[in-house]
């Protein structure tokens, strides 16, 4: 199948291809960095995670219409504010739905599952009544079109860039909160014995709660930087669950570094065979690539020692 | 409680009714049209029946379900599909004799696993044993490795959207996104007019029957207590000396095998099967009919499926809108606040009761508060 290109042209074709995974290896990150805390460290399996994400990328549309309007001078950074409008959105959904529905779930994982999966249809069709079935497109300010030129045969898109970027920096926050704030390590020790935990006056109830909505508001910001690369639709959040669900468990559930090394592979292996074979084909190798290291390996690539 | 292997007392008058329901009653009251569409509600009772085995009973959620239940549709749906591509049938084609889809894609031989379903007794073994051996592996190689829980359930789902993408995706194999159609007869017997869709309605509530013996038989035998004592606590039931990973795949092998059974039935009642019916979507829905029902009421499966799809096809023909925010909240309202579903608010407030009536008439029967340990709620 290499035959017919020069080993330049090869070389070009990786290095395109491998920043296509890149982007879409930045929206597993931000997906999953969400789901690893909800899912790794409170065991919840959140079905209603990528209408969240949606939740996000809907504020995102608001806002970007807004700027529009209102202050068509500020347009170009309008971004940024709808981020953290996105990031509290839905981190403040989720702390409500924590408050109505999760906290009397808890001994019950997988009816999680069903609850949640339930306020993904309700969500859904929210959507659906408020904005319309139609996918819309929030509009980029002038500075993210147009790609940056490396060599003659490749050439990156600046959105993409942005959006990489953003995501190492979400990655490098969450890590901060996560292993050195201490309500991360407050956060960590519900996980590791939550009775202990509540025993040496840890409050569990609102960590989770707290946890649960940081799971929820980097979701928010994931659909934030989604509509930087594609447009957002009422359903879009759950072509990407089942994916997202597959990188948290293939990384090792509660481990963050095995959540982006996970990522990184299924995007990058996804995004190369893409090019060799049609894409409904690169996805199912990819899924059962995944799904035969998990036969194999079923406690995921990196995994922690929790006693149970 | 008699010595009966397969039912007490009160579970025999439950069968009883729910055959004169779908024996006598529905047939009579309702027209060919909407008798069909309960035999359409009726295929994914089979699926329900075994989500009870497997989920109730076994303690393990299967999202994939909908993995079974297109196997064996899609089994079925080869066949007749076969029939209805006889070379005088398809004479414009440019390859005679091979399905319409295949036509289409330029695919001018029959793929070799085609081959089989030219023949009715091989492709009713299929049926069986090709999702039965699938669910065999699958759940060799998750139990074996005592991958349970939520890791099982988001597999299993993962292995329902690769199938689905699939058989999307190879549109020339497998007919792609509009699925096989157009299935016109059965060894030569037209199944699409109306007095044929009586008979199969018929034929799949006899099978229905057959599928409940048997789960009521898992149920009553040792093997069913060995279920629920796994799911209650399964490093007990393992010091103990069982082969925790046998019985497992065992509850989830039957429940394949009913999947299938169901899937079969869909496409012979419905007359096509199509890739809508694997996912993620439709195997989630599934679990829901068996949680409305009661995960652990075998009849209640039953009635749960019949209502909920009452509720979706009346529902969402008057009120598109609403319908989805019905069954989402159905979804929270059955998981929070009747985790044992309809069979548990029967089992709670309207058994008792009946039961204070006709103690009132007439003097206790011995062994009267017999209630198995299988019949309360799983406590996780």
């Amino acid at each position: 199948m290499f035959g017919d290109y020069s080993l330049g042209d090869l070389g070009s074709i990786f290095v395109m291809q491998g920043f296509a995974g890149l982007i879409l290896f930045s929206v597993y990150v931000l997906m999953a960095l969400g789901l690893a805390i909800i899912f790794g460290q409170m065991g919840v399996i959140n079905m209603a995670h990528g209408e969240f994400m949606i939740l996000g990328a809907y504020v995102t549309w608001m806002t970007s219409n807004l700027f529009q309007t209102y202050m068509p001078g500020l347009f170009g950074g309008y971004f940024f504010l709808a981020m953290i409008l996105a990031f509290l959105a839905s981190g403040a959904l989720g702390m409500l739905v924590e408050w109505v529905l999760i906290r009397h779930l808890y001994k019950r994982p997988l009816d999680t599952l069903l609850a949640t999966w339930g306020l993904s249809l309700m969500l859904q069709q929210a959507y659906r009544s408020v904005f319309g079935a139609r996918e819309v497109g929030v509009e980029l300010p002038q500075w993210m079109l147009g790609s940056l030129q490396v060599t003659s045969s490749i050439e990156v898109p600046i959105n993409g860039v942005f959006v990489m970027c953003l995501t190492v920096l979400i990655t490098i926050a969450v890590a901060y909160v996560m292993y050195k704030s201490r309500w991360g390590r407050q956060v960590r020790a519900v996980v590791q014995n939550r009775i202990m935990a509540g025993a040496v006056g840890i409050n569990t109830e609102k960590v989770d709660r707290y946890t649960f909505g940081l799971g929820c508001g980097i979701a928010g910001v994931a659909g934030s930087a989604f509509t930087m690369i594609g447009s957002t639709g009422p359903t879009s959040g759950q072509l990407y669950i089942v994916d997202t669900f597959l990188v948290v468990v293939f990384g090792g559930a509660a481990s963050l570094v095995g959540t982006i090394a996970s990522a990184f592979s299924i995007s990058q292996t996804q995004s190369t065979l893409e090019f060799f074979m049609s894409g409904s084909m690169a996805k199912v190798l990819t899924l059962l690539a995944v799904v035969g290291i998990l036969m194999l390996r079923p406690q995921g690539l990196f995994a922690l020692k929790v006693r149970k | 409680m008699t010595d009966n292997r397969f039912f007490n007392r009160s579970e025999l008058i439950g069968i009883l009714v729910l055959a004169v329901f779908l024996v006598l009653v529905l047939p009579l009251t309702l027209d060919v049209f909407r008798l069909n569409l309960v035999a359409k509600y009726l295929t994914y009772a089979f699926v329900a029946l075994g989500l009870v085995i497997c989920w109730g009973y076994g303690g393990i959620l299967s999202l994939g379900q909908g993995v079974f239940f297109g196997l064996g549709g899609y089994c079925m749906a080869m066949f007749l599909k076969l029939e209805a591509s006889s070379v005088e049938n398809t004479k414009i084609q440019s390859t005679p004799g091979i399905p319409d889809f295949m036509d289409w894609n330029q695919i001018t031989a029959l793929p070799l696993f085609w081959k089989p379903f030219h023949s009715l007794t091989l492709t009713i073994a299929a049926i069986i044993l090709v999702p039965g051996i699938f669910a065999l592996i699958i759940g060799t190689a998750m139990f074996k490795r005592r991958v349970g829980g939520t890791y099982f359930a988001i597999i299993t789902q993962a292995v329902a959207a690769i199938l689905t993408i699939l058989i999307v995706g190879q549109q020339g194999y497998t007919g792609g996104i509009n699925g096989m159609t157009d299935l016109r007869t059965l060894k030569g017997w037209d199944i699409r007019p109306d007095h044929a869709k009586i008979v199969l309605y018929f034929f799949e509530v006899g099978c229905l029957f057959v599928c409940i013996m048997i789960a009521q038989f898992v149920r009553h035998s040792k093997l069913g207590r060995i279920l629920v004592a796994m799911r209650e606590k399964e490093d007990r039931v393992r010091f103990s000396g069982y082969s925790v990973a046998n019985f497992k795949i065992f509850a989830f092998c039957i429940a394949a095998v009913f999947a299938a059974i169901g899937g079969a039935m869909f496409a012979l009642n419905v007359g096509f099967m199509s890739p809508s019916f694997v996912g993620i979507v439709p195997s989630i829905e599934m679990v829901i009919y068996t949680a409305v029902g009661g995960r652990l009421s075998i009849l209640g499966a039953i009635y749960g499926t019949l209502l909920v799809n009452f509720a979706k096809t009346s529902l969402s023909e008057t009120f598109p809108e609403l319908w989805l925010f019905g069954l989402g909240g159905l979804f929270i309202a059955v998981v929070l606040a009747f985790p044992n579903g309809l069979a548990g608010i029967w089992g709670d407030y309207v058994q008792p009761r009946i039961d204070r009536l006709i103690a009132s008439r007439k003097p206790k029967p011995e062994g009267w508060t017999d209630s198995s340990v299988a019949d309360s709620a799983p406590a996780e």
